[in-house]
């Protein structure tokens, strides 16, 4: 069967009043820009607290609905078939035919529902909807009708053509990205962080990243890595500007100057300054990380505290009450848990101490970091200012 | 930033002038060699003329060779193609514990087809031991396959005396050699030698990568492991790779000219290095290092340090080596070289390879001393606890 169109749902956009038209244009934007290097000539455009997508020239019809599947704000997509219109008797021709190709087992229940923006259409809807039923039933000596609970609904619109669907696939749900701001996202490459700007995206948040690196304790695979998830982030929430900070200068720093079971806890406060000081640069409104409370050292109540204590926007941490296993069934959902798993050093690992503090006193912390008064508001501008800058598209 | 390229084990630079006649033969003497027309006459000669330098550097006939997309399809095609052509004789293969995983996982498969395989133990310079190849054999006993020289040790296996001791016992039982890391620094001659198959690659001796080729002793029964148009004498069908093989030709020939010098050279400068790296704290060379190894190969262990990070720092100074063996980096995991040969557990993670090619130069080597000398005792600062 060839589509012609996609008539695409949205949620929760409907309920937002006066600001609604925003979040369409949003929608719309976002639906261009999911299918710009899309093979095919698309046109997207709002009508009637719709979003059709009118396709022309060859187009692959996996390869469109893979993309509009991943559009925060989109709830369902209906693959439509436009015909043309060539009086009643030869719609109703179509639309069995279009039964009998899209519904193999004929055992199921159904309903038609109709509708005419064209007024001028000699059938009204009531009328349209029972006599395509008649049609349906006539054919199909299997198929039953189910005005209330029907299997499948046969949705007739009556344009200058008509528009016949009756398959919704799930969209990715959420909001429309660029409705709420954007924040940014403490990127490693682990499994975690990815599903976190997933998360807070899906909200409608643009997002951007910053990843810390300790050359050459870590290496340009794992680096490459990194790229490769946001990438990945990308395809759901839009492009990704994405911060490489070379973080070994300060690592070591702490290193030589700090006790060394407080290691993580201080380099995981400096890595929330830098990247603060970029989102406070760019307009972000807050901060995503992958922390689950408890699941290492560096992410018991007490450790989150010792971070959030050098932030002064807030912290999104959507996965905080997730299990592990929660966050990798949501990874293999977005496709970042195989890239997550290869096994390249992060900078977080390297230097981890045998039994590193779990609980942390932070007046304690705070003491800890006098020791580097020296150095490290040298080494924290030089890192912030030596940043490469990935624009992930 | 200047390159030091010390991982001509893992690979090499091509010569030009076998980047030049690659280019010629993709680009203007394209031609099929099974065409009938004239422009497949042309690619066959480029494959006589290969076959030709090859022949004559092993002292084979030009039938005896075959070509393949490298190194590791001719170590398939010689363990599984003759394993299963001699299975009627017998059902037991030996080969080493150290060998490149394109034995070692082939032999592994072939457990799982129902052959029995013996691991030979090496001794702790990374040769193996000749009493335990006597006490491997036996009546069911049909192919032995031990490399010529060790890819991550560099240590030079005693093949002759092996091959002797195996024909000796049954000169029907076949002997395979992969001579990846040894073409091109040796010579090799499989008939004196009583080899009876022996694997090469080109992108190992400046050549380009994906060819290989294959020597198959004309008395040797084997199967083929790909099927279709029959080329190679169906030995390995598949249109052969024309400009791949004139390119290992070509590089195979210059390799061996003036060999003798290249290797004295490569040897000299090998002393040099270990001389040199040997005068920082806590290093330990793996394998042989007098004449007895390869002229090419040092596996260098540095306590403390895991080879991962100082890989790194020496890519960012320029240097360019490897940790262990360039093909495990895909599973970074401990080097079972290291273990067989009994590498203590402090080097087994904090080794790492340099190889040199021809090119390399005694300032290259002096220039990597010194950066040695001067990041190891930093590095050695910051571990883990």
């Amino acid at each position: 069967m060839i589509f012609h169109t996609f008539l695409l749902k949205y949620g929760e956009i409907g309920i937002k009043g006066k600001n609604r038209y925003l979040f369409e244009d949003a929608l719309v934007r976002q639906v261009r820009f999911a299918l710009r290097e899309t093979d095919g000539e698309f046109n997207v455009y709002k009508k009637q607290a719709r979003i059709y997508v009118d396709c022309a020239g060859e187009y692959d019809y996996e390869d469109v609905t893979e993309k509009l599947k991943k559009v925060f704000g989109l709830v369902g997509i209906c693959p439509v078939v436009r015909l043309e219109d060539k009086g009643f008797d030869e719609l109703k021709k179509e639309v069995v035919s279009y039964m009998d190709e899209m519904y193999e087992d004929k055992k199921i229940t159904f309903k038609v529902e109709s509708r005419r923006s064209r007024k001028t259409y000699p059938k009204n809807s009531m009328e349209i909807s029972r006599d395509l039923g008649e049609a349906i039933l006539e054919a199909f000596p299997e198929i039953r009708v189910d005005v209330h609970h029907p299997d499948v609904t046969v949705n007739i619109e009556v344009r200058g053509e008509v528009y016949v669907y009756s398959h919704i696939i799930p969209g990715a749900g959420g909001m429309p990205v660029g409705t709420n701001g954007k924040a940014m996202l403490l990127l490693s490459g682990g499994i975690d962080s990815p599903v976190a700007g997933y998360m807070v995206s899906k909200r409608g948040v643009g997002i951007e990243a910053t990843y810390f690196h300790a050359p050459p304790y870590t290496s340009e695979r794992a680096k490459q890595k990194v790229v490769d998830l946001a990438e990945k982030v990308a395809k759901y929430a839009g492009p990704i500007r994405l911060h490489v900070v070379n973080f070994t200068d300060i690592q070591l720093y702490i290193y030589d100057q700090c006790p060394h079971d407080e290691l993580t806890i201080i380099m995981r406060r400096y890595m929330m300054r830098i990247a603060e000081r970029f989102a406070k640069k760019d307009g972000c409104l807050g901060l995503i990380t992958g922390e689950s409370i408890g699941q290492v050292a560096s992410q018991t109540m007490q450790s989150l505290a010792a971070t959030n204590d050098v932030c002064t926007l807030p912290v999104y941490r959507p996965l905080i009450g997730f299990d592990k296993q929660e966050i990798v069934d949501v990874a293999e959902k977005i496709d970042t848990y195989e890239t997550s798993i290869q096994p390249f050093e992060d900078c977080c690992t390297i230097f981890v101490a045998k039994h590193p503090v779990t609980k942390p006193n932070i007046d304690v912390i705070r003491r800890s970091e006098e020791r580097l008064s020296e150095k490290i508001d040298a080494l924290f501008e030089e890192a912030v200012r030596t940043a490469e800058i990935i624009e992930i598209k | 930033m200047r390159e030091i390229y010390l991982d001509n084990s893992a690979t090499t630079c091509a010569y030009e002038c076998v980047g030049d006649l690659v280019r010629k033969v993709m680009c203007e003497d394209y031609g099929n060699p099974s065409s009938m027309h004239r422009k497949g006459v042309e690619g066959e000669r480029y494959i006589k003329e290969a076959k030709e330098i090859l022949a004559k550097l092993w002292k084979v006939q030009e039938k005896e060779i075959f070509f393949t997309s490298g190194g590791t399809e001719s170590d398939n095609l010689a363990l599984i193609g003759a394993a299963r052509a001699n299975r009627r004789a017998g059902n037991h293969l030996i080969t080493s514990a150290i060998e490149h995983p394109a034995i070692i996982n082939t032999m592994r498969y072939l457990e799982e087809e129902g052959f029995r395989v013996t691991f030979l133990p090496v001794d702790r310079y990374g040769r193996i031991r000749l009493d335990a190849l006597k006490n491997a054999l036996c009546k069911d006993t049909i192919l032995v396959s031990v490399m010529y020289v060790n890819n991550e040790v560099g240590s030079v296996q005693p093949i002759q005396e092996a091959a002797g001791i195996v024909k000796a016992y049954n000169k029907n039982i076949l002997f395979h050699v992969d001579a990846v890391q040894g073409f091109g620094k040796y010579r090799i001659y499989p008939k004196r030698l009583k080899v009876d198959m022996c694997s090469v690659s080109g992108h190992k001796i400046h050549g380009p990568k994906g060819i290989g080729a294959l020597y198959i002793d004309s008395n040797v029964k084997i199967k083929p492991i790909v099927f279709g148009g029959e080329q190679q004498k169906n030995i390995r069908s598949g249109t052969e790779n024309v400009p791949g093989i004139a390119g290992l030709g070509l590089a195979a020939k210059t390799i061996y000219e003036n060999l003798d010098e290249k290797v004295a050279a490569m040897r000299t400068l090998k002393e040099h290095f270990i001389e040199g790296v040997t005068q920082i704290e806590n290093t330990k060379i793996h394998g042989m290092y007098d004449e007895t190894s390869a002229p090419h190969i040092i596996s260098v262990g540095f306590a403390g340090i895991r080879s991962e990070v100082l890989l790194h720092a020496l890519e960012e100074k320029g240097i360019y080596v490897s940790s262990g063996s360039a093909c495990s980096s895909n599973h970074p995991q401990v080097s079972g070289v290291l273990k067989g040969i009994g590498a203590s557990q402090e080097y087994l993670d904090a080794t790492l390879r340099f190889s040199m090619s021809e090119f390399t130069t005694r300032e290259e080597i002096d220039y990597t001393l010194e950066t040695l000398k001067e990041i190891v005792p930093m590095l050695r600062r910051y571990t883990r606890h």
